[in-house]
């Protein structure tokens, strides 16, 4: 009898090209995901050497970290931008690849468009010059982020180099309270395991709450999976993931579907596979997350308050937290409910598909935003964008007094003209609070989607429960 | 790729744990197309203030530290993104090697790709390490690849790991994409029973 297999190892066999002893795998990648910010330099590399893109057909490429997110009849007015943004136009052609462009009504942000498009499907291996490429893992998929060299070798290639990493079983028991999100549990993972918590090693979420989530939802926690160290992390395919990768564009259809669906049925895990680590966490305990410091591993449940470096004993970790609660500009010991905020992003390849909108906006709806305050709504693709004004979300947002803005990653980089400014307070739903990230000197709480919008209303930090 | 050897040389001490690769290089220097140039913004917001005059409490800006090849930092280096532009920025500065208890996944990657070599060093030496850099920040320590040590002044030696794969294409400089290129035959293989 064989071995019972993990999703992970059940991905990683079908797609070893060679295995030479003391070396690396030679991994085949089935889709490749390309952006303007990290590909430019792997084309330089192809030109230098004289190589082609092996299979144009397995890359996909859109504009999304560089690209800003006013009126698109608007010129780019950063010149670095646009050089950027005309190089991967440049790229896309000369290698013969299919891009999202500026124009592109399915341009969005790499790990929205991926699954929305039907290129995202269980089984596969995916990577992108992105370490939130750990996205598309919610499909059961094997996803994760790579450097420029790495982009370099697939794109010659359609391979990577790659060790095989562990695996670490994270079981979410129990059932989500109302008011409490995916984003919720993917914050209390990373608060236990901290940043580097995950290193080495690739996290299967399962269990009862996992199962009853949305693909939207799973998308969300897969996402963040690299916030807690893990290169990727991934969920098994149930009818849930079939419902929602049938009928989209790059779907398989008829007998290919029929059969690809059979395949997909076999992905999950064995019972009595091994895991090298585990962790189990119940929904019914948690409540709203957010962060108080400068990595996405320094949250709390939204009534805590701040911790003490003086209770902590580990002497890095208490210089770590004095410095981080320096930077944020909080005290030890305080609440941070009813904190004041200045922006309100609700965006990123966290939050940004139609059901965190839609989360948003219920909240939004016939209320106001808080005077004074900035809040950004900015789609993650401009399908969503589109079915979100179907819906007339655009219209609760500007009615509260939101800023509706053309598809992008926006704040979450702050690269793009979106930014806060120094000293100022940010509730966001996008997955990095690092010291910068939305702009120099700005100062960013990260939370979910129903978080941030009772932020939006209040101007500071609310328990959302309160408001529902 | 350059190959790693041996080198000598003093530490710059950076003790702050989970150093995240938005601060090795914020993202807003990532619109560039090229890889040069990335040196000068390292650790840009930590280094610089807003006018771009230095920041005189930072560590790349005491002269005491000019020159060395060595960055010293703390656990889980390179966390976060998985921008090449952070070890194109540390080897653009002249960083040759990073040594801490740990490293984020693609950071490493990244990293041994461009040169520039991550060590592992347990809790003890790291604390030793970081004693020697701030008091006496004029002695050096010795990285020998080949034997995977690294010598402390007063001859205490350390070792460290590193797989067999990524060492002997640091010694010899390999290009990774010329070995994986190697690989034609099974590639074409696999493709045609997938
Ligand atoms: S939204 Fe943010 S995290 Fe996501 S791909 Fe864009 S920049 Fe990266």
């Amino acid at each position: 009898m064989t071995q019972p297999q993990t999703l992970f190892e059940k991905i990683w066999n079908a797609h070893i090209v060679a295995e030479e002893p003391d070396s690396p795998a030679v991994l085949y990648i089935d889709l490749h995901l390309v952006h303007e910010v990290t590909s430019p330099q792997a084309f330089t590399g192809l030109r230098q050497r004289g190589l082609k893109v092996r299979r144009p057909e397995k890359t996909v490429a859109t504009m999304d970290h560089s690209t800003p997110t006013h009126d698109p009849s608007l010129p780019i007015l950063d010149a670095l931008a646009a050089k950027q943004i005309a190089q991967m136009e440049t790229n896309a052609r000369d290698f013969g690849i299919r891009l999202y462009g500026m124009n592109s009504a399915h341009r969005g942000i790499v790990h929205v468009i991926g699954p929305e498009l039907g290129f995202t499907q269980p089984g596969m291996t995916i990577v992108c010059g992105d370490s939130h490429t750990s996205t598309h893992g919610a499909f059961g998929a094997l996803a994760f982020g790579i450097g420029t060299s790495e982009v370099e070798m697939v794109l010659a290639t359609q391979c990577l180099l790659q060790r095989k990493p562990k695996t670490y079983d994270v079981r979410v028991e129990g059932q989500l309270r109302k008011g409490v999100s995916s984003k919720d549990i993917i914050l209390a993972l990373i608060a236990r395991i901290g940043v580097g918590g995950g290193t080495g090693h690739v996290i299967e979420y399962r269990g009862p709450a996992i199962r009853a989530l949305s693909m939207e939802q799973r998308m969300t926690i897969c996402n963040m999976s690299i916030e807690g160290g893990a290169r990727a992390g991934m969920i098994a395919p149930d009818d849930i993931t079939i419902e929602y990768v049938s009928g989209r564009e790059y779907a398989p259809k008829g007998k290919a579907w029929e059969e690809a669906v059979s395949r997909w049925k076999r992905l999950p895990t064995d019972d009595g596979a091994a895991f090298d680590q585990s962790i189990t966490i119940d929904a019914d305990d948690l409540v709203p997350m957010i962060t108080y410091g400068t990595n996405p591993g320094m949250g709390m449940r939204v009534t805590d308050s701040v911790p003490d470096p003086d209770r902590v004993s580990d002497p890095s970790q208490k210089l770590a937290l004095s410095k981080a609660l320096n930077y944020m500009g909080l005290q030890p010991g305080q609440p941070l409910l009813g904190h004041p905020v200045d922006v309100v992003f609700i965006g990123s390849c966290t939050n940004s598909r139609i059901s965190d909108l839609r989360l948003a906006a219920s909240l939004l709806k016939d209320r106001k935003v808080a005077p004074g305050l900035r809040v950004m709504v900015v789609p993650g693709s401009q399908e969503v964008k589109r079915q979100a004004e179907a819906e007339g979300l655009d219209k609760i947002f500007r009615q509260a007094g939101a800023e509706w803005r053309e598809a992008g990653c926006s704040m979450c980089i702050a690269m793009n003209g979106d930014q806060i400014q120094p000293g100022q307070y940010a509730v966001s739903t996008s997955n990095r609070n690092f010291e910068g990230r939305q702009g120099p000197g700005g100062r960013t709480f990260l939370a979910s989607p129903l978080t941030a919008a009772a932020a939006a209303i209040t101007g500071k930090v609310t328990d959302a429960r309160t408001l529902i | 790729m350059a190959s790693f050897t041996t080198l000598t040389s003093r530490l710059v001490p950076l003790p702050v744990n989970d150093v995240d690769t938005d601060q090795i290089i914020p993202a807003r220097f990532l619109k560039a197309t090229d890889k040069n140039g990335m040196g000068d913004n390292l650790f840009a917001d930590w280094r610089y203030n807003a006018d771009g005059s230095p920041k005189p409490g930072f560590v790349l800006n005491d002269p005491k530290y000019n020159g060395a090849q060595i960055l010293l930092a703390g656990d889980n280096f390179g966390c976060g993104s998985s921008r090449e532009h952070a070890p194109w920025a540390l080897t653009g500065y002249g960083f040759r090697a990073v040594i801490s208890t740990s490293f984020a996944d693609i950071f490493r990657n990244n990293a041994l790709k461009n040169g520039l070599l991550p060590i592992t060093v347990d809790a003890q030496t790291h604390r030793d390490l970081f004693d020697l850099a701030e008091e006496s920040p004029q002695a050096e320590v010795g990285v020998d690849l080949a034997s995977q040590t690294v010598a402390l002044p007063g001859g205490k030696t350390v070792t460290f790991p590193i797989d067999g794969f990524s060492k002997t294409c640091l010694l010899k400089g390999t290009d990774e994409l010329g070995y994986l290129l190697s690989f034609e035959k099974q590639i074409v293989e696999y493709e045609l029973n997938h």
